[in-house]
């Protein structure tokens, strides 16, 4: 009782290529307009979130040898997206997923430099990885990357990227137009980084961001992902949204902290989390089952299901029962693009269960899809939302949460009148911006900018911003 | 339709300006140059003055007096920030300019670069293009560590061998070029169909693979980002000699090139005519723009007084591979006439000093060329193709395009 409450963090996720996002809905506007980008992201600083996320793929899924055509496809660059962004928004933190396989740390860090100045200190990473040579025929390198180095490769380019954002330290730049001095020191950015990965060296040519470094997120679950983040990043991107999963997985990854000398104050701990607001919680429940209809059509179910048995089943009717035959086991994978694939590691046992339930609950292949797929997290009235989602938080199940809306670019906007009012007045979020960075919003400290004393700097101008008490 | 204005302007913007001294003028506003305030007012100074486009200058390293090394100095800009993202924090800011950020093609993905740009088309309505650019600098390479060049000093680079790596890049550059072009036509613009009935968002048939296969690499698309509002954002290049020019004749919809008077001009165009030709590109629209760096004033005599004097503080003569004017707005418009007379469609004007030089083009050269009636008085256009007289091109995957170019299929009227 004595716990001082904690302040919940909110993000906005932009809706994504998978069937969460319903496009059939007829409020369902563009995915790839600027303006529909526009709209999320106003609202969401209109609401005081901490920041608006971008997922990122590099290849178009497939399923069957064919491109994946019952989602929503395309999608903008992200980090041309996110400038832009920058432009209509003052405060809301700018979080870009970027592929650590399919980039070099001297490219990306001069991008995430850019982003971090043009936007004033609001830029954020989530450091992703693939090793897939199907995605990889997109790119000069092909699928050159195994399985097994995935981490290893992501892990070093963080390191690599650190390296480049702290090569300026933020007092190199003079720019005395009387005594024609630019830059105080002619090696400012200088790095030598050799490792098993990269071996560059040079110097880094974008004076040190206000921020220093991005915001570093982290979204994979498996054990090193783990470890990848407790040693490397600000925040987890997590799937785990529900009471019992939620606190297991915060446990789990606030423990692994003490070994890379951190606090658990960190490492904030993020879930993805849908939703479907309501008058009343009954009224919501029937809006959620049929959300839950318009995600899962006839089509999609048959392809889910595909996705699990690994073979071709157009032939089955989605209304009808499951199918007699077994998943088919191999390496081979009728869906290619998916980071889900590596979900179901064993589709046979996964088909009996299926089987069971539909059987026990007399349910089509469309009606265990809708069953057993992703349900909303927060499904009911304003006030139960906010309840819910105060309890979660306060219960550490998070820290705060990534809200995914159903609509674009609209799907945000009850929650933002509805639901923030609620939690404001509990005390638990923000009624305004107190600083200017996603780190301050975010309760991170500046890295350490090895600054050294030398008094006032240009620089120092433009970070603009005191460094944050942990 | 308004008539096209006779000739068109761009500015092509790079820190402070393009002296090295630029930074110390009084004007010059060194310290905000990693702001987007700093740009955004660049720009819009540039759109008060109804030019076509800009271009930002960009790099993979230090900027550096000498070409294949850093030169350790302190008393001039370094360090910048990236221009594609530069380009997009200013497209909501703007309305009709057009927006042209440099990306580096030896070293940047094709898959990234042709997003990035669909993307900068998609923010700006469709005002965005790319200025290609090569790099054989050693210490560039050794940023990436995935390829090694030897160094590369000016007399080198007449020898037949420093011609060859010159040639293998621009060729390099030619072929990521192509693939970002394929992949900008990857998805028809129809493509998205939303049909609740059969659940399907795409119509699959079309999008397509590019499967670009080259001496230097593979790409299998498509793109993830659909065509963009130009269909094809604007493709520009620099070119100082014959291998440039044939990348301008077969990839660029506008070539900057860098004659001294009129008569090098009207041997420049004749050149990269003839590569347009070859390339069988004989009826399309390509502009060559004259580059120029200007230090413009009300007299002659300041503008050369101010020249001197960044000269004299930057410690030796500024060189550029460009022709240096000093003088007046009506100079400038003379020289401008005449060098268009000799076959050049536009001017990419690099100011000396970006707070000075651009303002004085905006409100002095404008003015006195529209007097002429030999520049546009307002934007006639709603994207940069439109401003340049360059249609929406066809879609090459589209199967009406692919009907037309088969023998005995119905043309399209």
């Amino acid at each position: 009782m004595s716990k001082p409450l904690k302040q919940i963090h909110l993000a906005a996720h932009f809706p994504g290529v998978n069937n969460t996002t319903v496009w059939s809905d007829p409020r369902a506007g563009s995915h790839i307009e600027f303006s529909s980008f526009v709209h999320f992201a106003r609202t969401a600083e209109r609401a005081k979130f901490d920041f608006l996320f971008l997922a990122e793929g590099l290849r178009l899924r497939e399923q069957g040898g064919q491109i994946y055509d019952l989602d929503v496809v395309g999608r903008p660059d992200t980090f041309t997206v996110l400038a832009a962004l920058a432009a209509v928004t003052e405060h809301l933190g700018l979080t870009g997923t970027i592929n650590s396989t399919f980039n070099e740390p001297y490219e990306v860090a001069r991008q995430f430099a850019s982003l971090d100045h043009l936007s004033g200190g609001r830029s954020a990473w989530n450091v992703v990885t693939s090793w897939d040579a199907f995605t990889g025929e997109n790119f000069r390198r092909g699928g050159f990357l195994p399985q097994e180095e995935r981490y290893s490769r992501a892990k070093e380019f963080l390191a690599t990227a650190n390296e480049l954002f702290d090569s300026w330290h933020g007092d190199e730049i003079v720019a005395d137009q009387e005594t024609g001095i630019f830059l105080r020191d002619a090696k400012a950015g200088s790095f030598v980084h050799t490792g098993k990965h990269f071996d560059i060296r040079g110097q880094f040519n974008v004076p040190r961001s206000p921020q220093g470094r991005p915001v570093i997120f982290q979204a994979g679950d498996s054990e090193e992902g783990r470890e990848f983040a407790a040693s490397s990043a600000d925040a987890i991107f997590s799937r785990y949204a529900t009471l019992k999963e939620g606190q297991a997985f915060y446990t789990d990854v606030k423990s692994r902290l003490a070994r890379y000398g951190r606090g658990s104050d960190q490492l904030l701990v993020l879930p993805a989390a849908t939703f479907v607001l309501g008058d009343t919680d009954q009224e919501a429940a029937e809006l959620a089952r049929e959300v839950r209809r318009q995600q899962v059509s006839g089509a999609t179910a048959i392809k889910h299901l595909e996705f699990v048995w690994n073979r071709d089943l157009s032939a089955y009717d989605p209304e009808g029962p499951l199918p007699d035959v077994d998943p088919v086991v191999s390496e081979e994978h009728i869906s290619r693009g998916r980071a889900q694939v590596r979900m179901y590691r064993d589709p046979i046992a996964v088909a009996r269960e299926w089987r069971q339930l539909a059987e026990a609950n007399k349910w089509s292949i469309r009606d265990l899809v809708i069953n057993t797929g992703n349900r909303q997290t927060f499904v009911g009235s304003p006030a139960t939302v906010a309840h819910t989602i105060n309890d979660f938080v306060q219960a550490d199940v998070s820290d705060g949460f990534i809200l995914v809306p159903h609509i674009t670019p609209g799907g945000l906007d009850p929650f933002a009148d509805k639901v923030v009012p609620l939690l404001q007045e509990r005390g638990v979020f923000r009624t305004d911006y107190e600083g200017t960075t996603l780190r301050h919003h975010l309760g991170l400290a500046l890295p350490h900018s090895r600054l050294r004393s030398s008094g006032g700097t240009p620089m120092d101008d433009l970070r603009g911003e005191e460094r944050v008490a942990s | 339709m308004s008539p096209s204005p006779s000739l068109h302007l761009a500015v092509a913007l790079d820190g402070t300006g393009w002296h090295p001294a630029s930074w110390r003028e009084q004007v010059a506003r060194p310290r905000d140059l990693f702001t987007a305030g700093y740009w955004a007012d660049l720009v819009a100074e540039a759109e008060r003055g109804l030019l076509d486009f800009v271009t930002f200058e960009d790099g993979l390293g230090l900027q550096s007096t000498h070409y294949d090394e850093l030169d350790g100095r302190t008393d001039q800009v370094r360090g910048r920030l990236d221009a594609v993202l530069i380009a997009s924090r200013i497209a909501p800011l703007t309305r009709h300019i057009g927006l042209v950020p440099t990306v580096i093609t030896t070293h940047t993905e094709p898959f990234h670069i042709s997003k990035a740009i669909a993307t900068l088309d998609y923010v700006s309505n469709g005002r965005a293009g790319l200025r290609v650019q090569i790099t054989a600098r050693p210490h560039e390479a050794d940023h990436f560590g995935r390829r090694t060049f030897p160094p590369l000093s000016s007399e080198e680079l007449r020898t037949p061998a420093g011609q060859q790596r010159l040639t293998d890049l621009f060729d390099e550059a030619a072929d990521c070029v192509e693939v970002v072009r394929r992949l900008w036509d990857s998805w028809e613009d129809d493509a998205e169909i939303r049909d609740v009935a059969t659940g399907r968002f795409i119509d699959r048939d079309k999008l397509h693979y590019i499967d670009f296969e080259g001496k230097y690499f593979s790409v299998k698309g498509p793109s993830i980002t659909p065509r963009p509002p130009q269909g094809q954002p604007l493709v520009t290049a620099l070119a100082h000699q014959t291998v440039p020019y044939r990348l301008v004749a077969r990839q660029a919809d506008v070539g900057y090139v860098t004659p001294h008077d009129a008569e090098q001009a009207r041997a420049i165009v004749a050149e990269i005519r003839a590569e347009q030709e070859a390339a069988g590109r004989a009826g399309e629209l390509l502009h060559v723009f004259g580059d120029l760096v200007v230090f413009l004033d009300a007299e002659q005599a300041a503008a050369e007084d101010r020249r001197a004097r960044l000269d004299a503080l930057a410690g030796e003569p500024y060189t550029s591979d460009a022709r240096i004017f000093a003088g007046t707005p009506a100079q400038l418009a003379d020289l401008l006439q005449e060098l268009h007379s000799a076959g050049l469609t536009g001017f990419r004007l690099r100011p000396a000093v970006a707070g000075h030089d651009l303002p004085a083009i905006t409100r002095g050269l404008v003015p006195e060329l529209q007097r002429r009636d030999a520049f546009r008085t307002a934007y006639e256009a709603d994207t940069l193709r439109g401003l340049l007289g360059l249609t929406r091109p066809v879609n090459r995957y589209s199967p009406r395009l692919s009907a037309f170019l088969e023998p005995g299929g119905t043309p399209i009227a």
